[in-house]
């Protein structure tokens, strides 16, 4: 293996050029994502050098309380990102359901996966534990968001439909079954999309990630299954069981839609 | 005469009032009053599709907010105004509430033959949100014929269809409804057919109820 090129600050520096050009053809075309396209890069800057940092630092002082605190944040920021997300427009009910259910199926997918895939030890180790936490948990959150948005958005405007299969005798399992079937196969679509074309029309960042840093592409490979097998199986649990739960809430305890 | 629904001191927000009101068993029972009265609440109460803020509703002697929605809903059937399919062929449009009430599925044969009788020229397999909205109105109303339920509760089911063919459908729901020992209550814009079909008249307006 060729040794690591370390990136020199000026050769970062060169990197942000690639900014400026985009920066150059949202202003010419008079696109208005101009601010937040540096809002974006500054952001992005800083809390990747905060987060390299406070890596450092979870890595040299290994503690089991700080990995689980760093989970706990994970946690609480993916959750209220996918309540921003919805801008008020999901019920009380729903929101419940969400931060009952979001870290119950994120967690055993990242156990399972540390615990029986990796076998790491000791059980807290940072350097595993919370990268792929990053992944299963940010992976979650995206699948979330589409699966309850499709089936938010779904609720009211096919709610003809699921009156009359109320009407029709149906139980709210029933009268939301096709709600939640599209919804849910919406929401891995893009994951399942992810792993088609994986190792062909692109190398994922993980991958790109160990590879750069010196890994052999042949370990690499194997943790890149292996963590597309997890982040499948966390957005398939966490989107499912949000939906199944979810999709109750729509409901008073008459089996009624409610208003 | 065996009652059916006993309706006493229902409030619905400002839609709708009843102080009293009682629909008797195995009767054709007619209800009309202008557009935006309250037909329709009155007769989503009756299938447990929305709950009054106030009030009571008996159904066969028991308390309909004792009884469980799903249930209630598989013996009193509700026909919608609206006909409401869903995107899938004739035939899974005529079967879907035996589907939700783990009813027999009834041979295709004999579903063809209530459409005819319904003179709806559709094979099975056509598409059901491609057909016309009388088309529409009365495989919905097939749909609700072949769940056999004790109650029927119809929400102008004719309203999309000129008057002979309206006539007809109306006289055939309310020979099945005589023949099989069941009850209908049916909303209809039309007086001449409250007056020919009904046993019983109500007149609902501006939400209070005339009888």
């Amino acid at each position: 293996m060729n040794s690591i090129i370390q990136l020199s600050i000026v050769q970062l520096f060169i990197a942000y050029g690639l900014v400026v050009l985009v920066f150059i053809l949202l202003k010419i075309r008079k696109i208005p994502e101009q601010k937040l396209l540096i809002l974006a890069t500054l952001r992005m800057s800083l809390q990747l050098v905060m987060v390299g940092y406070i890596l450092i630092y979870l890595f040299d002082h290994q503690n089991p309380w700080l990995t689980l605190l760093v989970i706990f944040i994970m946690q609480i920021f993916s959750m209220y990102t996918i309540f921003k997300k919805f801008n008020n427009k999901l019920s009380k009910a729903l929101k419940r359901v969400i931060v009952i259910v979001f870290p119950l199926a994120t967690l055993s997918v990242l156990f399972y996966f540390l615990f029986l895939v990796i076998q790491i030890s000791p059980w807290y180790d940072a350097q595993y534990f919370i990268p792929l936490a990053g992944m299963i948990v940010g992976n979650s959150m995206t699948g979330v968001i589409l699966g309850v948005s499709i089936m938010n958005d779904a609720m009211l405007e096919n709610r003809e439909l699921v009156e009359e299969a109320l009407i029709l005798g149906a139980d709210i399992k029933q009268a939301s079954k096709a709600i939640i079937d599209k919804s849910f196969s919406q929401a891995i679509v893009p994951t399942l999309n992810n792993m088609l074309g994986m190792g062909i029309i692109f190398l994922p960042g993980m991958m790109t990630g160990q590879i750069l840093s010196g890994v052999s592409p042949l370990v690499a490979i194997s943790y890149q299954i292996g963590i597309m097998l997890g982040i499948l199986a966390t957005v398939s649990l966490s989107v499912i069981l949000i939906l199944y739960f979810g999709s109750k809430t729509y409901f008073n305890e008459q089996s009624q839609l409610k208003t | 005469m065996e009652i059916l629904f006993e309706v006493s001191n229902i409030k619905v927000k400002s839609i709708l009032r009843i102080d009293s009101l009682r629909i008797y068993k195995n009767k054709v029972t007619c209800i009309i009053g202008p557009s935006g009265s309250g037909k329709t609440t009155f007769l989503r109460l009756l299938n447990k599709l929305h709950s009054p803020d106030e009030g009571k509703i008996i159904y066969q002697g028991q308390s309909l907010e004792e009884i469980d929605s799903v249930k209630h809903r598989q013996h009193v059937v509700m026909l919608s105004q609206k006909p409401v399919m869903f995107s899938k062929s004739v035939y899974d449009n005529l079967v879907v509430g035996c589907h939700f009430s783990n009813k027999p599925i009834p041979p295709k044969q004999e579903l063809q033959t209530l459409l005819k009788q319904l003179q709806v020229n559709k094979e099975m397999d056509d598409d059901a949100s491609l057909c016309s909205i009388g088309e529409k109105q009365r495989i919905a109303l097939a749909r609700v014929l072949l769940l056999d339920p004790d109650v029927y509760l119809m929400d102008e089911p004719s309203s999309a269809l000129d008057q002979t063919t309206e006539r007809m459908i109306v006289d055939f729901i309310v020979r099945k409804t005589k023949e099989n020992n069941k009850s209908l209550i049916m909303i209809t814009h039309s007086d001449d057919i409250a007056r020919k079909f009904a046993d019983k008249l109500i007149t609902i307006e501006k939400g209070m109820i005339y009888e």
